[in-house]
């Protein structure tokens, strides 16, 4: 558009972009190559991201004796009620409160508005949790403490305020009660909206460690696994110490098959939603 | 209240029984969720006044008027540990060297992405950029300790041992925050690259009809052009100056390096939870929020008086 002949700039830009990727790119391509090598090859160096002697004895270890079933079955459950049950809660009451007309429109947007700028804290909410509910261990502690975030709400109310009125009045003559309004005239004109909202709730909830770490570490998660695996480890490098003999597997080893695992499920979904993601972050920062 | 709008064509309904059991099923579709953000949300901020009780096992489960009251006993406690100074230093110099690098890096992506002519090569190049974003901080702290751990990728290349994630120093700060660096540094972009977006293509023409070069463009034209966005932007990270994320540090963090990387947020905690002094650690949360909103607010106060729109 602006001058259409290259500079030296412009291949100097395109050399450091290059350099950019290989940075972003590099440590994954390490990790998982790792994964794939013979635990014993990779203590001369770790250095690499082809494997030099391929193997997938690390991943047999780790779905036999590593301990890593239940934390992945859990991390799954999770992700999948926790996103279900978020997704159609935020998208009931983004609804209610998108309707100007409903009495207590104001006086509820503001009780969760509020809570986006202040909040009690960590401890409070570990002794409301644990002492008081007796939440702790429980599976619930992951799906309903944080049932609904309020920054998705506001995304799927002003995506509800931009549709068409005239839908929702024609309905309402047809004699739909508010409730057959929402999910037969709104949930089907949602769907961006709704896939945007679904996707952060599935990212947060297959990444979260925190909520295993102070309320649940009785269900671990993969993340909470991979933490245990790593805090067992010491300052050097995990890459001596063979814990097996006859597998010869390394706790480096286990660690960097366990981080493929847990990353997995993200790279393969990227492709496919990060349109989404950015969607909403833009969304988001033109609300008001 | 004034801001109603034109479409208000029944604004003022007076809340009448009849008009609530007219919208019962829009109750009965928010009214649950009400009381769950009223248990989740707002007893949790009823729970500060635990910061002015003495609160232990022992007294938690009492009513809160049989509590000890405790005055700002717990404050005073709080500022006489003896790891409260080196956890607010590192708190702030974490966070002070975080801002700067953080919104320079992203800044400087975004500007020269923005003047990358090679469309697809830059569609790509912003796609992947922002893929570290969605990857949890327990697998980027396994991936730093391949990289940054003493025999790592880093020392492999410089053929030395530096002991980045091993010496006892703010050298581990650096490593953070070069950590977070590579993490966030897309994404951070995405909200400066949508900002020049809206820049009038005009301006780059009209400079370019009087001579002005492509860096002259960058410096005159595209950065003016996103000012507002990084104030704003500044503004926020300045109001969340002290609440450096728990979950990082402890993750990126080992037992030769605690003494630098124990933040606000660990140390209550560490006093709170795993000491269960509760009355304490709910004191060190109550410190950093108000902190917090007081910083906020002085950001705000200096951005104004330099002339820029107030943000809150």
């Amino acid at each position: 558009m602006k001058n259409l002949h290259k500079t030296w700039f412009d291949y100097f830009l395109l050399l450091f972009f290059a350099i950019i990727l290989v940075v972003t790119l590099y440590p994954f391509m390490n990790v998982l190559a790792i994964s794939l090598n013979d635990a014993t090859d990779t203590i001369k160096n770790i250095n690499f991201i082809i494997p030099r002697h391929f193997t997938l004895a690390n991943y047999k270890y780790v779905f036999k004796e590593g301990g890593i079933v239940q934390p992945l079955f859990i991390s799954i459950a999770k992700t999948v009620i926790g996103t279900l049950a978020g997704v159609i809660c935020t998208a009931m009451l983004a609804y209610t409160l998108s309707r100007r007309d409903f009495v207590f429109h104001r006086f509820f947007t503001l009780l969760f508005v509020i809570t986006m700028y202040v909040g009690g804290g960590m401890i409070p909410e570990y002794l409301l949790i644990v002492r008081t509910l007796h939440l702790g261990d429980n599976f619930l502690v992951y799906i309903i403490p944080g049932l609904i975030w309020v920054y998705n709400m506001i995304l799927v109310r002003s995506f509800i305020d931009g549709l068409p009125g005239a839908l929702q009045e024609a309905a309402k003559l047809d004699g739909a009660n508010d409730f057959q309004i929402w999910y037969k005239v709104v949930m089907p004109l949602c769907t961006p909206v709704v896939a945007t909202i679904a996707l952060y709730y599935a990212v947060g909830q297959w990444n979260s460690f925190m909520d295993t770490y102070l309320y649940a570490k009785k269900l671990p998660t993969l993340q909470y696994k991979l933490y245990e695996i790593m805090s067992q480890a010491t300052m050097q490098l995990d890459t001596h110490t063979t814990t097996n003999a006859t597998q010869a597997v390394t706790p480096m080893a286990i660690r960097m098959a366990v981080t493929v695992v847990a990353t997995v499920p993200i790279i393969i979904v990227y492709p496919f939603v990060q349109k989404y993601f950015v969607g909403g972050m833009t969304l988001g920062s033109v609300k008001d | 209240m004034v801001a109603k709008g034109k479409g208000g064509a029944n604004k003022k309904e007076k809340i009448s029984l009849a008009l609530i059991w007219k919208q019962r099923y829009l109750l009965m579709m928010s009214l649950p969720f009400v009381i769950w953000i009223i248990i989740f949300k707002y007893i949790p901020l009823w729970g500060w006044t635990m910061a002015f009780q003495e609160v232990k096992p022992a007294t938690f489960a009492l009513p809160i008027w049989e509590r000890p009251f405790a005055g700002f006993a717990n404050f005073t406690k709080a500022f006489e540990d003896r790891l409260f100074k080196q956890t607010m230093i590192n708190t702030l110099g974490i966070s002070i060297l975080q801002i700067a690098v953080g919104t320079i890096v992203a800044i400087l992506f975004a500007v020269l992405l923005n003047e990358l002519m090679f469309t697809k090569f830059k569609k790509v190049t912003q796609t992947i950029s922002y893929l570290p974003h969605f990857v949890s901080w327990v697998i980027i702290a396994s991936i730093a300790k391949n990289i940054f751990n003493d025999g790592g990728v880093v020392d492999s290349l410089v053929g030395a041992n530096l002991h980045l994630m091993s010496t006892n120093s703010p050298l581990i700060w650096m490593v953070i925050v070069i950590i977070d660096c590579w993490k966030e540094m897309g994404w951070n972009a995405i909200i400066y690259l949508s900002s020049m977006a809206g820049i009038d293509p005009g301006l780059y023409e009209a400079a370019q009809i009087d001579g002005a070069n492509r860096f002259q463009r960058m410096w005159h034209i595209t950065l003016p052009g996103i000012r507002p966005t990084i104030i704003v932007l500044l503004i926020m990270s300045i109001g969340g100056a002290l609440n450096v994320g728990m979950e990082r540090q402890m993750l990126l963090s080992n037992a030769l390096v605690q003494d630098h990387t124990m933040v606000l947020s660990w140390f209550s905690y560490t006093r709170g939870i795993k000491s269960s002094d509760y009355g304490l650690g709910t004191a060190l949360g109550v410190f950093q929020s108000v902190v917090g909103v007081t910083l906020l607010m002085i950001a705000n106060k200096i951005a104004s008086l330099v002339g820029e729109d107030k943000l809150v």
